[in-house]
């Protein structure tokens, strides 16, 4: 039986076991519905979607058959894609992602070597150095740029907001591939060195082969923080090169007036969807992300 | 490893965060000295066939130059930190010196840009901070009570919230709570209230926001103490019931315990993370009624006409020196940890 095997302790009485399901199906409604709920409305006409009558509107979509003549409308993501151009932003926030996810991680996993290999008194103060810059509001940072980089000519280009997001995202990538770096046995390499390999060389043949979970962990919060930014990539970035994001929320001040709501829901609903396929692929390496710290201390 | 090896290896990483963290915090420090020089002011002359008039008109063309020539502005000293828009140092002593009774007092401070920025922050970190992890906390023991088939699509749904981008999660509950959004609607059908509105009301405005906060902060601690739960050790929890404790007493005395470490560090990292809330502001359009120290930095650099830089850096040095105030418990904790491991 399978209740065998659930150790004593773990054993509920049923009410309780009633409620705990309960709770946590309270729970999954609330964490999802916002999703759902957009999603659904992003295929319907303004007049449902923002019902003065009633939801209901929104769930059989009355005012979408009225004007569409179907109850599910693409006007939202013609009007987000084709009409505003949302393809443009979307390659920038590929290039821009991408890029901070490569320079991060190939900064990031020699820094972190270096710093769980080294014993001295200095790889600590760096990595508290590291704490206080991870702690520091994107935006003050930003307010530290702004004028050097109009005076140097550097403001607006897509380098200069992947450079800034690379050195924001150091602190973090450092801290996780430092731990992640204390976990593989030292003998490891020095062994390697021992043979007669140079430090680098002993990184490259034995160290890289096995540091692959670790890099890949990381890279997913170093691409998440480079999707979701906004404070950066709203500051730093010209209206041609504008990413996904500040690009929706300046969408937002230039839809409302003329009742082109559905575009911004059509454009937030499209950002959404590459989140959503990276929880699904790489839910465990994200848990595992998160505890990482936790479990290390 | 030797100095030079090592130095070789952080290079790129050190070069990229002195570069663009240290040095901007040197420019933020610089930056909040100087103040924007003033507009360069000319009178002109208008004639009409009856009378003449003088009208002062900012001369655009003088003033682009000056900006251009001085880009900093003139030199303030501590000037920006102590004017109306940031500590106020003037008008707080003016409010204290008349007594007026003091939740009349605490409004009109309240009144004043930075302490209203300050309050709001303030309130949502040390509001939300708790509440998530109170939430996360439930969330895993009764996800630690359902069947193993379903724990992995629950913590996929779960997920959903902490990752999504800040300012499309704020969005996507914005519309939600609209008063012609489903939850907003529903709510003046309920009451039967067709003025109950987000935007009518600064408290209501207020608890949108944190419940937004908690919604998208619980997650991580939720897994944060699912994996610690896993890790429980079973015979201390056996030993405890074999002593006749109750199921609370477990809890209590048993697994809060053995989670403390975790709620401390969910705890810290919730705090830095709350102490910068921006985008809440931005996508609930909240400004009017709740804006945090993140965003009045933002509306000063963002600026119709002319951008700030010396007032958004005093705002900046002032929020970090908040940061480091919240962060010296952590510091001191990875002190000790370190030295621990090294001895």
């Amino acid at each position: 039986m399978k209740e065998e095997r659930v150790p004593v302790a773990f054993r509920r009485p049923l009410p309780l076991a009633v409620a705990c399901n309960a709770f946590v199906i309270l729970w999954l409604l609330v964490a999802a519905f916002p999703f759902l709920w957009t999603v659904w409305g992003s295929f319907k006409v303004e007049g449902d979607f923002f019902s003065r009558r009633s939801f209901w509107d929104a769930v059989f979509g009355i005012k979408t058959i009225v004007q569409t003549g179907h109850p599910f409308t693409l006007d939202g993501y013609r009007g987000a894609w084709v009409v505003n151009a949302l393809w443009r932003p979307v390659i920038n926030t590929a290039i821009v992602t991408t890029c901070v996810t490569v320079i991060s991680l190939t900064f990031g996993t020699l820094g972190g070597y270096a710093l769980a290999r080294s014993g001295h008194r200095y790889a600590l103060w760096l990595l508290i150095a590291a704490l206080v810059f991870r702690a520091m509001p994107h935006i003050t940072l930003v307010s530290g740029y702004l004028l050097p980089f109009f005076e140097l000519n550097l403001w607006g280009i897509l380098p200069t907001a992947i450079i800034v997001l690379v050195a924001i995202n150091q602190p973090f990538t450092l801290w996780m591939l430092h731990s992640f770096f204390l976990g593989i046995p030292k003998d490891l390499d020095e062994s390697a060195m021992i043979d007669g390999c140079s430090r680098l060389r002993a990184f490259q043949l034995v160290v890289i082969p096995v540091m692959w979970p670790g890099v890949v962990t990381t890279g997913l919060f170093s691409f998440l923080l480079a999707y979701n930014d906004f404070a950066v990539t709203s500051m730093l970035l010209s209206q041609d090169n504008q990413t996904m994001v500040p690009r929706i929320a300046s969408f937002l001040g230039s839809i409302e007036q003329t009742g082109k709501v559905m575009y911004a829901v059509a454009a937030v609903v499209s950002a959404t969807v590459p989140l959503f396929i990276l929880v699904m692929f790489f839910q465990r390496q994200i848990v595992s992300g998160l505890t990482a710290g936790a479990v290390k201390g | 490893m030797r100095h030079r090896t090592f130095l070789a290896f952080i290079l790129p990483s050190a070069l990229a965060m002195l570069l663009f963290i240290a040095l901007p915090i040197v420019s933020v420090a610089v930056q909040s000295l100087y103040v924007e020089p003033p507009k360069v002011l000319v009178t002109v002359q208008s004639c009409t066939p009856f009378a003449c008039t003088d009208d002062v008109q900012v001369d655009e063309r003088a003033t682009a130059e000056l900006r251009k020539k001085h880009p900093l502005g003139g030199f303030n000293g501590l000037g920006t930190y102590t004017d109306r828009a940031h500590l106020a140092f003037g008008e707080i002593a003016g409010i204290l010196g008349q007594n007026t009774g003091f939740a009349d007092t605490l409004g009109r401070i309240y009144n004043l840009p930075f302490y209203r920025a300050l309050a709001f922050t303030l309130a949502y970190t040390f509001i939300v901070t708790p509440l998530a992890i109170m939430l996360g906390f439930s969330i895993a023991l009764a996800v630690n009570a359902v069947p193993r088939a379903i724990k992995g699509p629950v913590i996929f749904v779960s997920l959903l919230p902490m990752i999504i981008t800040p300012l499309i999660g704020s969005l996507m509950v914005y519309w939600m709570i609209n008063s012609e959004g489903i939850i907003g609607a529903t709510l003046q059908w309920l009451f039967d209230d067709p003025n109950l509105y987000l935007k009518a009301s600064p408290t209501l405005t207020w608890i949108v926001i944190f419940l937004y906060g908690v919604w998208t902060n619980g997650p991580f601690s939720f897994i944060v103490f699912y994996a610690g739960l896993q890790t429980m050790p079973l015979d201390t929890l056996e030993s405890a019931m074999i002593d006749g404790a109750s199921r609370w007493e477990r809890i209590r005395f048993v697994v809060i315990p053995h989670m403390s470490p975790l709620v401390t560090f969910v705890a810290l990292v919730q705090l830095m993370d709350n102490f910068r809330v921006f985008e809440p502001i931005v996508g609930f359009n909240s400004q009017a009624s709740a804006t945090s120290l993140s965003y009045f930095i933002f509306s000063d650099l963002n600026g119709q006409f002319s951008q700030l830089f010396g007032s958004a850096a005093a705002t900046s040095m002032l929020t970090i020196a908040g940061v480091v105030i919240l962060l010296i418990p952590v510091l001191i904790r990875t002190w000790r940890e370190f030295n621990r491991k090294a001895a």
